[in-house]
C-alpha cells in the first residue's frame, strides 16, 4: 500500500481511539477546552489529510464533524448527549472508513449522507428536530464506547464476515450492509496498524541511555580483562565486546533517519493539494540527506505537512494572477534541510504572493487579536508572528484545506515542544519563507574533545575550521596584541584569540596561560561564528568523538557559553561549549561585524525598493542575460537583407542615420561546451530578421544584435556572483535561474569611442 | 474532620531536620562523581550522570545561604522527579522516610527568614524535633 496512506490510517486510527475517549469526557466535561481543541485539531487533521490524499467522503464525513465542533468551541453549541452521539457515529463512520480503504483502497463503498445530514441538523438552530430518519445504520451511536477495547485490535476469528474478501466485495459494493462495515470497524481487523510499532520518544530515550552505560560497563569489563587470563572470560568479553558495539550502532541506526523520509510524501501531497485549488506547483528540495533523530522527524512531520499545505494553498496564487503580475504560471516551492550552527534547519520557501502586512493588520484588529493601536505600532516582523496566534487565519474563505487558523498555531507549539522555532519572512509579490529550527538536542554530533583548568569541552564540530598548535620556542614573537587583544597572524590574516579559560571565569589570567605555553606549546582551536573567524586557546586537544548532544537542566539554561552536555567514554559529563554563544560573550564578532550586519540590512532594504525593469534575452550560448530596460532607447526587428557592411563592422540605415551593429554573439566569448540540443537549435529566431537593441550614446545610437528577445521583466539588478567573463557584470538569480547582467558600457564603449 | 498523613524522606542539612514528601523523590545516591560547570549560579554544584541522563547537582547548603560542609564530608543525592528532567539536591545526610500527621503540620512562622524561608513549605512538629518541609518547586528554581 501507499506509504502516505499507510500512515495516514496508523496516524487516524490513533486520533480516534483517542476521540472516543475525548467525546465521552467532553460528555461528562462540557467545558473541556483543552480536550475540545484537542478532538477539533485531531478531526482537523483527518480531515486534511483525507482531503488531500483524495478520499472525498471521509473528508466530508470529518467536515460535518468538524463543522459541529467548531460551533461548540465557539460556544454556540453545547455538548449535549444528542451532540456526542452524532460526533461518536461520526467517528464509528470515520473508522468504518479507514478499514475501507485499508481493504479496497477507497471509502465510498457505503453512502453517510444521512449521517452529514445528522451532523448538519444536530449543530443548526436550537431545538432542531431530532432526527426523524434512523441514523445510518453505519453509525449506530453507541452511547459511550470504551476506549479500551478498540485500541486493542482484538484478534479477529473470523476475518472473512468482517472484513470480506476484495472479490466477492466489488461486485455488490453498493449493496453491502454498512453494518459489516462499522462492525470491521469495531473489530479492527487492521493490518496497517500490526506492521508497524509506534514506540514512544521516552523508550528510545531510556534505550538510548541504557546502550550507552552498557557501553561503560563493557569498556570497564574490556579493561579488566586486559589483566585476566581465564581463557572463557577473555572469550566472552570479546562476545559481549562485539554484541555491545552492533547493539549501540543498531539503535542509533534506529534513531536517524534522513529528512527524504517525510519529504519523499510532499510532492504527491502538493501534487493533489495544487490540484484541487487549480494551481501549478513544482517541488525542489535540498539537503535531502540531512539527517535528523527519529524522534524529531517525527515530531516536525505534522507542522511541516501544514506549512507545506498553507504554502500551496495560501501562498502560490493561481496561474493566471501569477502571470499577469510576470512569474512563470508554475509556483515554486523549495524544501531546504541544512545543518547549521549546530542545527538542523528546515525552510519552505514558496514564491508566491507573500503575506501581506497591512492585510494582517486588519485582519488582527479585526479579530480582536490585538488592538489598533497595537497594531498600528507592530513592525512587518511582528505582525508575521500574529500567524501564529491562536484562532488567527488571513484566509478570506475557509477552504477545505486549510484556514481555520488551527494551522499555524499548532505548527508553532509543536516545534516549541521540541526546542525549535519557527520564523517567516516574506515579501508581497515575491514570497514567503519559513524557517523552522531545530536543535541539536537528542542528535549525535562529531565533536573535539578538549581541556581547560580541570574540565572537559566538547566542540562541535560543524564551527571547527582548524587546529593551530604554537610551539615554546617562538610563541612570544608569534602572538602580537591589539590593545591588549592578543591576535595571531594565521596565514597572513588577523585571528583574534580568545581564552577559553577567560570565557569560563577560570582563575588563570590570559598572561599566565601565555606564560605557562612558553613553558611547552599553545593550543589554538580555529573556529567560525557567524562568518568570523576567531582562534579559542584551550590548554590541550584530545581527539575528536561522537557525542550524544544532552539539554542542560533550567538551571544553567541561562548560560550562554554551553550548548548541552553530553556523557564521555568514563561515564563522566563533560559540558559542550556553544561557539556563537562564546564568541558572543567574548566580543570577537565585534563592532566588525554588526557593521557588516548593519550593511546587510541596509542592502536588503535597498534591494527590496530596487528593482527595476529589465529586458531578458537569449545569450548566443543558450544562457539568459538581462540589460536595463532604462538604457535602451528602442528595440528594434530590423530584415538582415538591410545590413551593409563598412570597413569591418556591419551597419544599417536607421532613421536616416547610420547605425552601427554590434553582434552580441562576437563580443561575447561562447562558452558553450556541449553542442546545442537539436530541438533547442534556434527555435522562433526569424531567419530574415535580426532582434537589434538601440541605444542612444550622446548623438550616436548603437545597435546591439541578440539572437532572441525573451521578455521584460521587474528584477533586482543587485549582483549575486562576480563575473567570469568580460563584457558581463555578474550573475543573479532571477525566477530561479542564473540569470547574467550585460555590461552593457564595456561592451558599447569601443563603438561609441569609434564612432 | 478525617486525618490525612503524609510521607517525607527525610535528610540532615547542618543541624537542621528536613523533608521532600517520598512521592517527588526519584532516587537517593550516596556519591557520584561531579562534574563542575564554570559560570554556573553558585548553588549549582555541578552535574551528574544519572545512568545517561544529565542531571544538574544543587547544593542545598548554599541554596539556602548556609555554610560550605567541611571539607572531606561526602555529600548524598536526593534525586528530585521534575517533569522537566531530574534535578539533584545534595544534603549532608540521609534520614528515614517517616510517616506524619497532617494534624501536626504548620505554615513557615513569620520569623523565619531568608532563603529558608522561600524553599519552605512548612514545618511538622514531630514529638522530638521540628522538621521543614521543602518544596521541591521552589528549591529547583534558582533564577
Amino acid at each position: 500500500m501507499d506509504e502516505i496512506i499507510q500512515e495516514f490510517l496508523v496516524e487516524s486510527y490513533e486520533s480516534l481511539d483517542r476521540m472516543d475517549a475525548d467525546f465521552v469526557q467532553l460528555e461528562r466535561e462540557p467545558d473541556a477546552k483543552a480536550i475540545l481543541e484537542r478532538v477539533f485539531r485531531d478531526i482537523h487533521t483527518i480531515k486534511g489529510t483525507a482531503g488531500a490524499l483524495g478520499f472525498g467522503q471521509l473528508e466530508k464525513v470529518a467536515h460535518a464533524g468538524e463543522n459541529l465542533l467548531d460551533s461548540a468551541r465557539d460556544g454556540e453549541l453545547a455538548l449535549d448527549a444528542d451532540v456526542i452521539s452524532a460526533l461518536l457515529a461520526m467517528v464509528d463512520a470515520v473508522r468504518a472508513m479507514l478499514v475501507e480503504i485499508e481493504e479496497h483502497s477507497s471509502d465510498d463503498s457505503v453512502d453517510f449522507g444521512e449521517l452529514i445530514e445528522r451532523l448538519k441538523a444536530v449543530g443548526s438552530a436550537e431545538g432542531a428536530p431530532e432526527p426523524a430518519a434512523e441514523p445510518a445504520p453505519a453509525a449506530e451511536p453507541e452511547p459511550a464506547p470504551t476506549p479500551a477495547p478498540v485500541a486493542q485490535p482484538a484478534p479477529t476469528p473470523a476475518p472473512e464476515q468482517a472484513a470480506p474478501p476484495e472479490k466477492a466485495a466489488e461486485p455488490e459494493k453498493a449493496a453491502e450492509p454498512a453494518n459489516a462495515l462499522a462492525a470491521a470497524g469495531a473489530k479492527r481487523s487492521s493490518q496497517v496498524a500490526d506492521q508497524t510499532l509506534r514506540v514512544s520518544v521516552d523508550l528510545l530515550e531510556k534505550l538510548m541511555n541504557l546502550v550507552g552505560e552498557l557501553v561503560l560497563a563493557r569498556n570497564q569489563i574490556l579493561q579488566h580483562s586486559n589483566e585476566a587470563e581465564d581463557r572463557d572470560f577473555l572469550a566472552t568479553t570479546q562476545r559481549l565486546n562485539l554484541i555491545t558495539s552492533e547493539l549501540q550502532e543498531s539503535v542509533m541506526k534506529a534513531r536517524m533517519q534522513p529528512i527524504r523520509n517525510i519529504w519523499n510524501k510532499f510532492p504527491r501531497l502538493v501534487r493533489d493539494i495544487a490540484h484541487a485549488c487549480g494551481k501549478q506547483v513544482r517541488v525542489e528540495m535540498e539537503g535531502q540527506d540531512t539527517e535528523l533523530d527519529k524522534t524529531l522527524i517525527e515530531a516536525i512531520n505534522d507542522p511541516l505537512i501544514h506549512l507545506v499545505r498553507n504554502a500551496v494553498d495560501h501562498g502560490i496564487e493561481p496561474p493566471e494572477v501569477r502571470l499577469a503580475s510576470d512569474k512563470p504560471a508554475e509556483g515554486t516551492l523549495l524544501l531546504r534541510a541544512y545543518h547549521q550552527d549546530g542545527q538542523v534547519n528546515i525552510e519552505i520557501r514558496d514564491d508566491g504572493g507573500g503575506i501581506d502586512p497591512d492585510k494582517l493588520r486588519r485582519t488582527a484588529v479585526a479579530k480582536n487579536v490585538i488592538s489598533p493601536e497595537q497594531a498600528a505600532a507592530l513592525s512587518h516582523q511582528e505582525l508575521f508572528k500574529l500567524i501564529f496566534a491562536p484562532g488567527f487565519s488571513t484566509a478570506e474563505k475557509v477552504s477545505n484545506v486549510s484556514g481555520r487558523g488551527v494551522g499555524m498555531d499548532v505548527v508553532r507549539t509543536n516545534i516549541e515542544r521540541i526546542g525549535g522555532s519557527i520564523d517567516i519572512q516574506s515579501e508581497v509579490g515575491v514570497g514567503t519563507t519559513i524557517k523552522v529550527e531545530i536543535p541539536l538536542t537528542l542528535a549525535i554530533i562529531p565533536a573535539l574533545i578538549v581541556t581547560c583548568g580541570q574540565g572537559r569541552y566538547a566542540i562541535p564540530q560543524v564551527s571547527l575550521l582548524e587546529l593551530v598548535r604554537l610551539d615554546a620556542d617562538n610563541l612570544a614573537d608569534r602572538i602580537e596584541t591589539i590593545y591588549n587583544a592578543p591576535v595571531y597572524r594565521l596565514r597572513g590574516n588577523l585571528l583574534p584569540l580568545v581564552f577559553l579559560h577567560h570565557e569560563l571565569g577560570l582563575t588563570q589570567a590570559d598572561e599566565d596561560v601565555l606564560a605557562e605555553a612558553s613553558n611547552k606549546a599553545l593550543n589554538i582551536v580555529v573556529l567560525q561564528a557567524a562568518g568570523q573567524q576567531f582562534g579559542l586557546v584551550v590548554d590541550a586537544i584530545i581527539d575528536t568523538e561522537e557525542i550524544v548532544v544532552k539539554p542542560l537542566g533550567q538551571q544553567l539554561n541561562d548560560i550562554a557559553a554551553y550548548a548541552g552536555a553530553t556523557i564521555m567514554g568514563d561515564g563522566r559529563v563533560a559540558l559542550i561549549l556553544d561557539v556563537p554563544g562564546i564568541a558572543r560573550n567574548a566580543d570577537v564578532l565585534g563592532a566588525q561585524t554588526s557593521d557588516r550586519l548593519v550593511d546587510a540590512e541596509r542592502r536588503e532594504a535597498a534591494e527590496a525598493s530596487s528593482t527595476e525593469r529589465a529586458l531578458l534575452v537569449r545569450t548566443p550560448d543558450d544562457g539568459r542575460m538581462v540589460m536595463p530596460l532604462s538604457q535602451v532607447s528602442r528595440l528594434e526587428e530590423i530584415p538582415r537583407r538591410r545590413v551593409e557592411r563598412t570597413g569591418s563592422s556591419a551597419v544599417v540605415q536607421y532613421r536616416g542615420e547610420i547605425l552601427p551593429l554590434v553582434y552580441l554573439s562576437s563580443v561575447l566569448p561562447e562558452r558553450r561546451t556541449t553542442p546545442r540540443r537539436a530541438d533547442t537549435l534556434e527555435p522562433e529566431v526569424d531567419e530574415q530578421t535580426l532582434q537589434v537593441v538601440v541605444y542612444q550614446r550622446g548623438r550616436y545610437s548603437v545597435g546591439l544584435v541578440v539572437d532572441q528577445i525573451l521578455d521584460i521583466v521587474e528584477t533586482s539588478l543587485e549582483i549575486q556572483l562576480p563575473s567570469s567573463r568580460p563584457g558581463v557584470l555578474g550573475s543573479i538569480v532571477m525566477d530561479e535561474r542564473v540569470t547574467e547582467v550585460l555590461d552593457v558600457e564595456a561592451i558599447l564603449e569601443p563603438h561609441v569611442s569609434a564612432a | 474532620m478525617q486525618n490525612t498523613t503524609r510521607q517525607l524522606c527525610t535528610f540532615y542539612l547542618g543541624r537542621l531536620f528536613m523533608g521532600v514528601e517520598v512521592t517527588k523523590v526519584l532516587e537517593v545516591i550516596r556519591s557520584t562523581e561531579l562534574t563542575p560547570v564554570p559560570l554556573a549560579p553558585d548553588c549549582v554544584s555541578g552535574l551528574i550522570n544519572l545512568r545517561g541522563q544529565i542531571v544538574s547537582a544543587l547544593d542545598l547548603r548554599r541554596r539556602l545561604s548556609l555554610p560550605d560542609a567541611k571539607e572531606g564530608t561526602d555529600p548524598v543525592n536526593i534525586v528530585l522527579h521534575r517533569e522537566e528532567g531530574p534535578v539533584s539536591m545534595l544534603v549532608d545526610d540521609i534520614g528515614d522516610v517517616i510517616t506524619l500527621d497532617d494534624s501536626r503540620f504548620e505554615s513557615t512562622p513569620q520569623t523565619v527568614l531568608g532563603n529558608v524561608r522561600d524553599v519552605l513549605e512548612g514545618v511538622y512538629k514531630t514529638d522530638t524535633e521540628l522538621l521543614l518541609v521543602i518544596d521541591p518547586d521552589r528549591v529547583v528554581d534558582v533564577s
